[in-house]
């Protein structure tokens, strides 16, 4: 660790030297994501169409982090804010949209990212304020409701949404001496930059004021509240928060994909953003990150990787069954299995923050506790 | 009739109202799993709409190895009986299994751990009915007798009908839902569960093996799941894997309907849930049907959280 430290990282007074390195981590890791696609060609790979829809996965998960990780709210209807946002976009600059002035004038594409993440926000707002409110897991299946309608509402509401066919063309970013279309690379620092901005500002967010009154009502609401945080509104915010973040990153992926349709919306979605968040370190921005890639990295690259190598193992040793493996059947296997084995083994994840880990093994501690309470009883009883 | 229902008049109504009953009974079977694993650990079983999905599947499986896959000229009564007890073992013991590998350990955790292994749970069994059977939906053999009560009664051609499936529904449902109750009124291990769902501590202290009785909360929803599966494969005539998420879903609406931890509760929400739907069906068609279930679910949680029936419990 010491080539670490003689990095010619700017030294701040207070930083200690475990914030020192992982500034230098970071600034590794964000100089290689910018050189990424200028040297990917020296290895032969060709990886950033892959690496676009994991990035922004990542933001989705840094939002939902805010939601679950840092305010303790299980949100299971993630997605369904992920497709207000993308809907928003298609309506404000698709020519399929119902409003008439998309024909003559779309919206320009930044402000109808701003548009998307406002109204996701307000949706975010609409559904919270009643059921926040609620016991956490009565919260889940809430959400868990609303994540269902709204696919199975774009999918009825045909005139309007253009149901399952979907909507397209959705409007592009404009950027002066950048050519938009489907070139790669201009997406790619995009979602590069988006990716940023929401790093910074869900790190600045966690140790704000209302950061520290996150966590302080995840870890004890009414000790919380008995010191003046109001839960309600705290949470709240949290929510819709998440819920603008949400509306944002669909925004982009709607203009990326160019055409957004119900399907893109489900449950699973939502799932598998939650899953980069427990994987990584719920609560813990580095470990969001870190979870995101993985298993962004897992579902797009590896699985066809995993699969391609199985079937000529298959070939090669004439083994039927591996012939025709295709692992990407089996993922919600895999990502089950692994939900519970984390839930298990590691329920703070890969990465978690301290706090987190202290939490979930003090009830550990009280578990062991209670056992060995248990234990006596049975004893004194015989 | 036709500013509430633009979809239908009287008659379908009716018709839609003996529909939502069998399909009630059928929900509030599997409302009644949830309820009472809810009532007893708070634990909101995610998996469970799945493990019914995985019911339908084992009686598929006990009725093709009877030779019965095509369907047959008489109702082989006792096929269907095995095929009934086959599947509700089968839901059972793996209910029991599943809260011993992935909840127990987790039963003193933060709220969100069990609730985030059931979750994986369920992902499991949807992969496997997807491995067992494949994507498409299979279809079910049609074995009971196609016999129509009111037009054989009344004599009249109405659209109302009451056939044996239904009365074949309503007659296993009630039964199970009736000896349900007297096990938890009468026998001991009954009045374990309610001690434990009182208080765990407590009935920890007077000597009950708590283990042992959320176990038998499992094996029991579990059994009843079994049981609505076969009744749902018969009645419908086919299943797919990806059958256990909304019927779980609408279970659970149903059993927050009556009030989760409430065992009458959740058979009525059932009922209830079922009548619903049917009406939706009718009167704005097939596609809107869990549109209103789920708002349902959405508005009851926010206006009225402890459901028609339950009590006011507090945030642990």
């Amino acid at each position: 660790m010491k080539i670490l430290g003689r990095l010619p990282v700017p030294r701040l007074p207070d930083m200690s030297d475990a914030d020192q390195k992982r500034a230098a981590i970071f600034l590794g890791a964000l100089a290689f994501a910018i050189a990424y696609p200028f040297i990917e060609g020296m290895f032969g790979l060709r990886l950033q169409t892959k690496l676009i829809p994991v990035l922004l996965f990542i933001v989705l998960a840094l939002g939902l982090n805010v939601v679950v990780g840092f305010a303790g709210l299980l949100d299971l209807g993630y997605a369904a804010f992920f497709a207000i946002g993308a809907y928003t976009v298609a309506f404000m600059t698709s020519s399929e949209s119902p409003f008439a002035f998309t024909d003559t004038s779309p919206m320009n594409f930044w402000l109808a990212m701003i548009v998307a993440a406002i109204v996701a926000g307000i949706f975010g707002v609409l559904l919270g304020a009643p059921t926040l409110r609620l016991r956490g897991d009565y919260l889940a299946i809430v959400t868990l409701g609303f994540g269902e309608i709204v696919p199975l509402v774009i999918r009825n509401a045909h005139e309007v949404t253009k149901g399952t066919q979907g909507m397209k063309p959705i409007g592009f970013p404009e950027l002066p001496f950048v050519k938009w279309g489907f070139a790669t690379e201009p997406w790619y620092f995009l979602v590069l930059g988006i990716l940023l901005l929401s790093i910074f500002l869900t790190s600045r967010l966690q140790r704000s004021r209302i950061g520290r009154a996150w966590m302080a009502i995840r870890e004890d609401e009414v000790a919380a509240s008995s010191i003046g945080i109001n839960p309600v509104t705290t949470k709240l915010f949290a929510f819709s928060l998440g819920a603008s973040f949400s509306g944002f990153a669909g925004s982009v992926w709607a203009s990326y994909l160019q055409v957004i349709s119900p399907d893109q919306f489900q449950f699973s979605v939502s799932i598998f953003v939650l899953l980069m968040i427990v994987i990584g370190g719920m609560g813990n921005i580095p470990g969001v990150i870190v979870g995101g890639l993985i298993l962004g990295g897992f579902d797009r690259v590896l699985t066809d990787a995993i699969s391609g190598a199985l079937r000529t193992l298959g070939s090669t040793f004439d083994i039927a069954f591996l012939r025709e493996a295709d692992i990407s059947r089996a993922r919600t296997l895999i990502y089950g299995t692994a939900l519970v084995a984390l839930m298990l083994v590691r329920p703070e994840g890969i990465l978690p923050s301290a706090r987190r880990k202290m939490e979930l093994h003090a009830a550990e501690e009280d578990e062991g506790e209670a056992a060995q309470q248990r234990e006596t009883l049975f004893e004194s009883q015989r | 009739m036709q500013v509430v229902c633009p979809g239908g008049s009287g008659e379908l109504v009716a018709a839609a109202l003996i529909i939502g009953l069998s399909n009630g009974a059928l929900i509030a079977l599997i409302a009644l799993g949830y309820t009472l694993v809810y009532g007893i650990i708070e634990l909101i079983n995610f998996s469970h709409g799945d493990l019914f999905m995985l019911g339908t599947f084992v009686a598929l499986t006990v009725l093709a190895a009877l030779g019965l896959e095509g369907g047959a000229a008489e109702t082989p009564w006792l096929a269907l009986i095995a095929a009934i007890l086959a599947a509700m073992v089968f839901c059972g013991v793996l209910n029991m299994l599943a809260e011993r590998i992935a909840y127990r350990r987790l039963r003193n955790a933060p709220r969100l751990a069990p609730l985030i292994s059931a979750i994986g749970v369920s992902f499991i069994y949807i992969n496997i009915g997807l491995f067992w059977r494949g994507p498409s939906p299979i279809p079910f053999p049609d074995l009971l007798p196609d016999f129509e009560f009111v037009r054989a009664i009344t004599g009249a051609d109405t659209l109302i009908t009451f056939t044996t499936k239904d009365a074949f529904i309503i007659a296993t449902a009630i039964p199970l839902m009736l000896g349900l109750g007297w096990v938890i009124k009468n026998t001991t291990m009954g009045k374990a569960m309610r001690a434990v769902a009182q208080d765990r501590e407590m009935a920890l202290q007077v000597g009950i093996d708590v283990d042992k009785v959320i176990s038998f909360t499992f094996l029991l929803g579990g059994l009843l799941a079994g049981a609505a599966a076969v009744m749902h494969g018969l009645y419908n005539g086919n299943t797919v894997f990806t059958l256990g998420f909304t019927a779980g879903l609408k279970a659970f609406t149903a059993a927050v309907l009556g009030g989760i931890g409430n065992v009458t509760g959740a058979a009525l929400g059932g009922f209830l849930l079922g009548i619903l739907g049917a009406m939706t069906v009718t009167c704005y068609g097939g596609e809107w049907e869990n549109v209103g279930v789920f708002t349902l679910l959405v508005v009851i949680l926010v206006f009225r959280p402890t459901g028609l029936l339950g009590e006011e419990t507090p945030e642990r």
